[in-house]
C-alpha cells in the first residue's frame, strides 16, 4: 500500500469510505482497537463537516514515521465557505450542529496533534495526527 | 501503583468473579471500580475494549457474533466518551471562570472601598453584602472640609458581573465631579448625564445621595428613584419614610432632581437601604416594611454598626441563608 491515499467526499456514503480507509490504515499500522475507533470517529467528524458545510472536499490518510515512531495523519481539505471565527469553532459547546461533544474540539481531543487553516470564502484544511503509543 | 497499570488485572478479577457467582458484593466492587476509572479519566470506549479483550481471553471460543457485537457497542460508547470529555473540559473551564470572578470580586472590593467617617456626635454603621460574588450595590462616604459628610447609596438594576462593572464606573464618575458641585441635587444631575452617556441603555441605576452637615445637623438629600429610606424620630419614637422624588439615573439626560432638607435632633436616626433589604423574600412573601422596622426597634439600643450587622444576620436567617439580591443597609444615628 502507498503511504497515502485519498477519498473524495461528495455523498454521505463517502464518509463511510473515508472511515473504512482510515480504519484499514490504522489496523495496518498496529493501532489498538480503541485507537482505531478514535481515529475512525475523528475521520467521520471531519468528513461530515465537509459534507455538511462545504458540500465537497477530500480526506487524505497518510502513514507517517518520525524517529522510529509510526503515526497516522488525517488531512481534510475543502473549498467551502471557510470558518469565520476559528477560535469560536474550537470552543467546547459551540458546534453549530448541536451535537454533544462533537465538532472540532472533540476531534482535537481524540487525536494527538491538530492543526487548522481556514480562510473565508476559500476553504478549510485540517490536519490531525495520532501516534502509536 | 497507578490505576491504569492495575486496571486490567482488577477488571479481570471482578469479571471472572461475577461470572462465577452473581453476587451483589461483586457488583458493588464494580461500582467502586467505575468511580476509580472515572477519576483516572478512563473513557467508556476503553472499558468496552477491556471487557471484550478479557472476555476473549477467558473464553477463546466465544461465538463470533458476541465478539462482533462489541464493535457496535464500542462505536456507540465512543460517542458517549466524546460527550464525556467535552463535559470534563467544560467543567475545568467553569472552575477557571469561577476563580477569575473571585479575583474580580476582590479587585472590586478594593476599588469601591470606603471608610465610615467617625465624627463627634454621630454614630454610623454600614453593611453591604452581594447576593453572588460581585456586588451591584454601592455605598460611599466622603467627609469634606465644610463639616459635611456625604453619603451615597446606589443600586444597579440587575445583579452579578454586569451590575458590578457598572458600579465601578459610578464610583469614578462621582470622584471626578468637582467638589463645589456636591449639593445632592446637582450631583445627581451630573451623574445622570454620565450614566446616560456611558452606560448601556438597558441598565438603570437608582441612587440616594445625602449630605449631613454635622455643624448644623441638617440632612439634605435627593433621590434618583432609589428605595426610600426611613427617618426615626427619637423623641416620638416613630418611623417615617424619607420621601424624595426623582427619575432613575440614565433614563433622560435632562432630568432635574429636587433637594429636600431635614433637621436631625439628638436620638434621631437616618436609615438608608437598597431594595435587597425590602425585597428579602421568604416562603410567605416579601418581608413587610413593618417587620424591618421591628428589627430596628429590637436593636435600637445597640451601636449603629451592631444594628446593621444584626439585622443582616436576622434577615439572612429568615431567608434560609440565600440572598436573592445584593443587600445594603446604612444607619446614621445622632448621639444623644
Amino acid at each position: 500500500m502507498e503511504n497515502q491515499s485519498c477519498v473524495n467526499i461528495q455523498t454521505e456514503w463517502d464518509i463511510v469510505a473515508a472511515r473504512q480507509l482510515g480504519r484499514n490504515v490504522a489496523k495496518e499500522l498496529g493501532f489498538g482497537i480503541v485507537d482505531q475507533a478514535r481515529i475512525t470517529t475523528a475521520i467521520s467528524e471531519l468528513a461530515r463537516n465537509i459534507f455538511i458545510y462545504a458540500n465537497k472536499g477530500r480526506v487524505r490518510i497518510e502513514k507517517i514515521y518520525d524517529k522510529g515512531h509510526a503515526g497516522l495523519r488525517i488531512v481534510a481539505i475543502d473549498n467551502g465557505p471557510g470558518i469565520n471565527d476559528i477560535r469560536l469553532a474550537m470552543e467546547d459547546g459551540y458546534s453549530t450542529s448541536g451535537g454533544l461533544g462533537a465538532g472540532l474540539p472533540g476531534v482535537k481531543r481524540l487525536m494527538d496533534e491538530f492543526d487548522i487553516v481556514s480562510s473565508k470564502g476559500k476553504g478549510t484544511e485540517i490536519v490531525a495526527t495520532k501516534w502509536i503509543r | 501503583m497507578p490505576f491504569r497499570e492495575v486496571m486490567e488485572a482488577k477488571y479481570r478479577d471482578i469479571l471472572t468473579k461475577y461470572i462465577k457467582e452473581q453476587s451483589e458484593s461483586t457488583l458493588y466492587i464494580g461500582q467502586k471500580f467505575s468511580r476509580k476509572s472515572i477519576e483516572n479519566q478512563v473513557t467508556p470506549e476503553e472499558i468496552i475494549s477491556l471487557h471484550k479483550m478479557i472476555l476473549q481471553e477467558i473464553y477463546p471460543d466465544m461465538p463470533e457474533y458476541v465478539v462482533h457485537s462489541f464493535d457496535i457497542l464500542l462505536e456507540i460508547m465512543l460517542g458517549y466518551g466524546f460527550a464525556y470529555r467535552e463535559h470534563q473540559s467544560l467543567r475545568n473551564q467553569q472552575k477557571e471562570l469561577r476563580s477569575e470572578i473571585e479575583i474580580a470580586a476582590n479587585v472590586q472590593q478594593t476599588l469601591l472601598e470606603t471608610k465610615i467617617p467617625s465624627v463627634e456626635g454621630l454614630d454610623i454603621g454600614a453593611i453591604s453584602v452581594p447576593a453572588r460574588l460581585m456586588n451591584g450595590d454601592y455605598y460611599n462616604f466622603v467627609e469634606d472640609e465644610n463639616d459635611c459628610i456625604s453619603i451615597a447609596i446606589a443600586d444597579v438594576i440587575g445583579k452579578g458581573i454586569p451590575a458590578a462593572l457598572c458600579m465601578s464606573m459610578i464610583k469614578y464618575a462621582m470622584d471626578s465631579i468637582p467638589a463645589n458641585r456636591n449639593e445632592p441635587s446637582m450631583l445627581l444631575e451630573n451623574l445622570n448625564r454620565v450614566v446616560e452617556q456611558n452606560v448601556d441603555p438597558s441598565m438603570f441605576i437608582t441612587m440616594f445621595y445625602g449630605m449631613y452637615d454635622y455643624a448644623r445637623h441638617v440632612f439634605s438629600y435627593a433621590s434618583a428613584g432609589h428605595e426610600p429610606g426611613f427617618y426615626y424620630d427619637g423623641k416620638k419614637r416613630e418611623f417615617s419614610e424619607i420621601y424624595a422624588k426623582g427619575l432613575m439615573l440614565g433614563i433622560d439626560k435632562k432630568t432635574k432632581y429636587r433637594q429636600y432638607e431635614k433637621n436631625i435632633h439628638p436620638g434621631d436616626m437616618i436609615i438608608l437601604l437598597s431594595d435587597g433589604v425590602t425585597e428579602c423574600r421568604t416562603d410567605e412573601g416579601f418581608v413587610e416594611k413593618e417587620t424591618l422596622l421591628n428589627y430596628i426597634r429590637k436593636y435600637i439600643h445597640c451601636s449603629a454598626q451592631e444594628i446593621v450587622n444584626n439585622i443582616f444576620k436576622d434577615l439572612e436567617k429568615l431567608q434560609d441563608f440565600q440572598l436573592r439580591d445584593d443587600f445594603t443597609l446604612i444607619i446614621i444615628k445622632r448621639r444623644v
